[in-house]
């Protein structure tokens, strides 16, 4: 059987002139409309590659996302935020999975897509690439990661590709819960004893300007972002999302009683935002080309459990054939 | 026609997966994902869209197994009810200010 991607990549590779107009056309209202594309529609090929690409890499960061807080869950200080911390992880590898489902309506298989991942060829937020030494990790990571993802996820549920907006949906309902319960570690730490709370500090520390970085590159030093906004895929520009984010950083850190590590961090009443140090972009490219503490090691286990599952599909897949036989029969 | 996103070249098929949220409700499509067989694609989608009482009972479908309307003929297709406003209560002002009309 065809898939439906196929047929509209044939259809445009035929190259119906006078057809891709009107269906242009018709993609350009929708667009205006701010009304929502359908796996179905016709779209520009540029459309489509530019969505596999964000989808994909945004499921490959939930997968691999699940990596840092994991090396926490046998070592959780309670039962209590052992099971806690094994929702989270499982709710990252449910995210995962609906970003590859709507990334597939756009005709990318699922397999695909995990090679692209396992053999070094997609990327994935530079964000996992750093190590959790300490269990206050877990606190910083709920806190600012989670809370970056969500900063940037909320415009996504109005992204004009249906089945992305749709997945963001469902995944920003679970994020709120993320957010919460590594601001609750913090909380918890920095109410606890003078060591504790050095560790707590020592996360932020740790956390605050990678993920600060989760936003993208200044906005002008992001090339594609005109082209994300005009698709109605983006809605907000990488510094907005980031000015956003700090803004509700600042009284939240305040009732935690930790220091965000930024001395320049101040509001500017002249211009309504916060001024703050300049970002070191170096250290961001360094881990986005592979030279961050951890970025081999979440690729070496990534690959080890694709391949180490390799013979449960196999066997889930033949015993499924047999028992077809059989009930044929 | 099957589902967007099936291919039938992955080694296990792509499921449609549809959650009754309550009593009283239909079962609505949520989302899909890959399974060996129906039973797999059951549990799955039991762990996958329902961690949090979303749902009372799930349908899971192969998404092969679902026929569509032809994608390029959607106006056409959905033209018989264009112009026929008669089919609303809405056309029928006659009536206002009668009660229980
Ligand atoms: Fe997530
Ligand atoms: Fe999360």
């Amino acid at each position: 059987m065809t898939s439906p991607a196929d047929l509209s990549v044939a259809g445009a590779a035929r190259g119906e002139q006078s057809g891709d107009e009107a269906a242009q056309a018709l993609f350009d209202d929708l667009i205006a409309k701010d009304s929502r594309i359908e796996p179905r529609d016709w779209m520009p090929e540029a459309y489509r590659k530019t969505l596999i690409r964000q989808i994909s890499q945004h499921a490959h960061s939930e997968i691999i996302g699940m990596q840092p807080e994991s090396n926490w869950i046998t070592r959780a200080p309670s039962l209590k935020r052992k099971a806690i911390l094994m929702a989270k992880v499982q709710d990252e590898a449910g995210h995962g999975l609906y970003l590859y489902s709507a990334a597939q309506t756009l005709g990318i298989t699922r397999e695909e897509m995990m090679l692209q991942l396992i053999e070094g060829r997609a990327r994935y937020s530079s964000i996992f690439n750093y190590t959790t030494p300490t269990w206050a990790d877990m606190g910083a990571i709920g806190w600012l990661v989670d809370g970056a993802a969500i900063c940037n996820q909320v415009p996504l549920c109005r992204a004009s590709y249906g089945p992305y907006g749709r997945a963001m949906v469902r995944i920003c309902k679970e994020e709120s819960f993320h957010q919460r319960q590594g601001f609750e570690i913090l909380l918890e730490l920095m109410q606890g004893t003078e060591a504790q709370r050095e560790m707590a500090q020592g996360a932020v520390d740790r956390w605050y300007w990678p993920s600060l970085m989760m936003f993208g590159p200044p906005d002008d030093q992001s090339p594609n972002s005109a082209q994300s906004m005009a698709w109605n895929i983006k809605r907000f520009s990488n510094d907005d999302l980031r000015q956003r984010f700090v803004g509700m950083l600042v009284p939240q850190a305040e009732v935690l009683g930790v220091t965000l590590p930024d001395p320049n961090l101040r509001f500017n009443d002249a211009t309504g935002q916060y001024d703050m140090s300049e970002i070191d972009w170096t250290e961001f490219n360094e881990v986005l080309a592979g030279r961050g503490p951890a970025n081999a090691e979440r690729l070496r286990r990534r690959r080890e459990a694709h391949e180490d599952g390799a013979w449960v599909r196999e066997a889930a897949a033949e015993y499924a054939r047999k028992q077809a036989l059989k009930s044929a029969a | 026609m099957s589902t967007p996103g099936e291919m039938g070249t992955e080694s296990w098929p792509l499921w449609e997966v549809f959650v009754r949220a309550n009593r009283g409700l239909s079962h609505v499509h949520v989302g899909s994902l890959h399974a060996p067989d129906s039973d797999m694609a059951v549990r799955n989608a039991r762990d996958l869209y329902t961690r949090r009482n979303e749902g009372v009972s799930i349908w899971v479908v192969p998404a092969d197994a679902i026929t569509t309307s032809d994608p390029d003929a959607k106006g056409a297709f959905f033209e018989s009810p264009a112009g026929k406003n008669y089919r609303h209560a809405v056309y029928y002002t006659k009536s206002e200010g009668v009660k229980h009309l």
